[in-house]
């Protein structure tokens, strides 16, 4: 039997197959799913922020920001036999909620941009993502077969 | 100096929960001049919570919502956000366009629609601050609200990210009314900067926060 594991903002948690991953309502933030289907072992990282380095709180709270919160998971996986050179990504979020006039407000694009640059550093490619936009999306990772459920509310659910 | 919402005392506490009283008041009295129907008010409950509390509180993240967000500037730089259920924009549409039954979820997709619901915001807004202002003696501005259908936790992330040096705390006005016997639930947050919290305490006459 699978188990359900839900992941809370700015939390990661990592699981064996076929356990489901599920984690809510993304906004700006974005939800990455790993899998390493050889060693069966899935992971999946809410973030909210791109970059730790920028903020006061950065270490203290690694899991919130993309730079840092990637590499963790990463590391969880592997502990539980994962290797990183099989590692596919799915990614999913990094909406822009509301149209304020300020700029520095485009989290959404940010946290796509340093979730994109970190996978690639860790030369994990991304296989499929859903991000952008204006809307909210709940993210389900099935990590028997890799699919990735996307349930928004005007939209309905998609498969990736 | 306050760091965040969680120094604040409870006396501190005490007075935004009068103000958040106060000016929700207003609001809701300038939603019944605009729609010229007479509205009953509850009592509202204010608290400070955290944000997962709120969401919980509110029907969970999944749980589709109205939000109206406000940035506000001068002596009071932070935001108030409105966060409706559905009632709301259908007694506003029907009471305007007289349209009934529409689909929440697209009020994006008609310009109409979507403008009359946020000039509902904005005057609820204008009101909600205008009141605090008075009480506090701040020149408080405000930018053109932003509004949103969709799900309460990604509704959420935006607070939660541009005002997280506020901390994981918001204070959260729960009131309701009625308008034409349909009761509409209303939440409104509201965070303000650091530095705006501070001031508002001092012009409050709250020493120790």
């Amino acid at each position: 039997m699978a188990n359900m594991i839900t992941i809370g903002i700015g939390d990661l948690k990592v699981c064996r197959a076929p356990d489901v991953l599920i984690t809510y309502a993304l906004g700006s933030c974005i939800g990455i799913c790993l899998l390493d289907s050889v060693a069966n072992v899935g992971g999946l990282s809410h973030i909210m922020l791109p970059d730790s380095t920028a903020s006061t709180n950065g270490p203290m709270y690694p899991m919130k920001f993309a730079d840092s919160a990637i590499p963790l998971l990463i590391q969880q996986m592997e502990r539980l036999g994962a290797s990183r050179s099989r590692m596919k990504a799915k990614i999913a979020g990094g909406a822009t909620m509301f149209t304020t006039t300020s700029e520095k407000f485009n989290i959404g694009i940010r946290n796509i941009e340093a979730v994109k640059r970190t996978l690639m550093q860790n030369r994990i490619p991304i296989m499929a993502e859903d991000t952008g936009l204006d809307y909210g999306r709940t993210q389900v990772f099935y990590t028997d077969t890799g699919v990735m459920e996307i349930r928004a509310a005007a939209k309905g659910t998609k498969t990736f | 100096m306050l760091k965040n919402y969680e120094d604040l005392s409870p006396n501190a506490i005490d007075i935004l929960k009068e103000i958040g009283n106060i000016g929700s008041g207003n609001a809701a009295s300038a939603l019944s001049e605009m729609l010229g129907k007479s509205i009953t008010m509850r009592v509202p409950d204010v608290r400070v919570l955290d944000y997962q509390a709120v969401i919980d509180e509110l029907g969970g993240p999944e749980k589709v919502t109205t939000g109206i967000l406000v940035l506000t500037h001068g002596d009071l730089e932070g935001m108030i956000m409105f966060l409706l259920d559905d009632s709301f924009a259908k007694v506003v549409l029907s009471t305007f366009l007289g349209k009934d039954n529409v689909n929440v979820l697209e009020i994006k997709q008609d310009m109409t629609d979507f403008s009359a619901v946020v000039e509902m915001g904005n005057i609820m807004a204008g009101s909600y601050l205008k009141a605090l202002g008075l009480l506090t003696n701040m020149v408080i501005d405000m930018d053109v609200p932003s509004m949103t259908v969709d799900m309460m936790g990604a509704i959420m992330n935006y607070p939660m990210i541009e005002f997280s040096e506020v901390g994981d705390k918001v204070l959260l006005i729960n009131d309701g009314f009625e308008i034409d016997n349909v009761s509409i639930k209303s939440n409104i947050i509201m965070i303000p900067t650091v530095d705006s919290l501070n001031l508002l305490m001092e012009k409050l006459g709250v020493t120790n926060g």
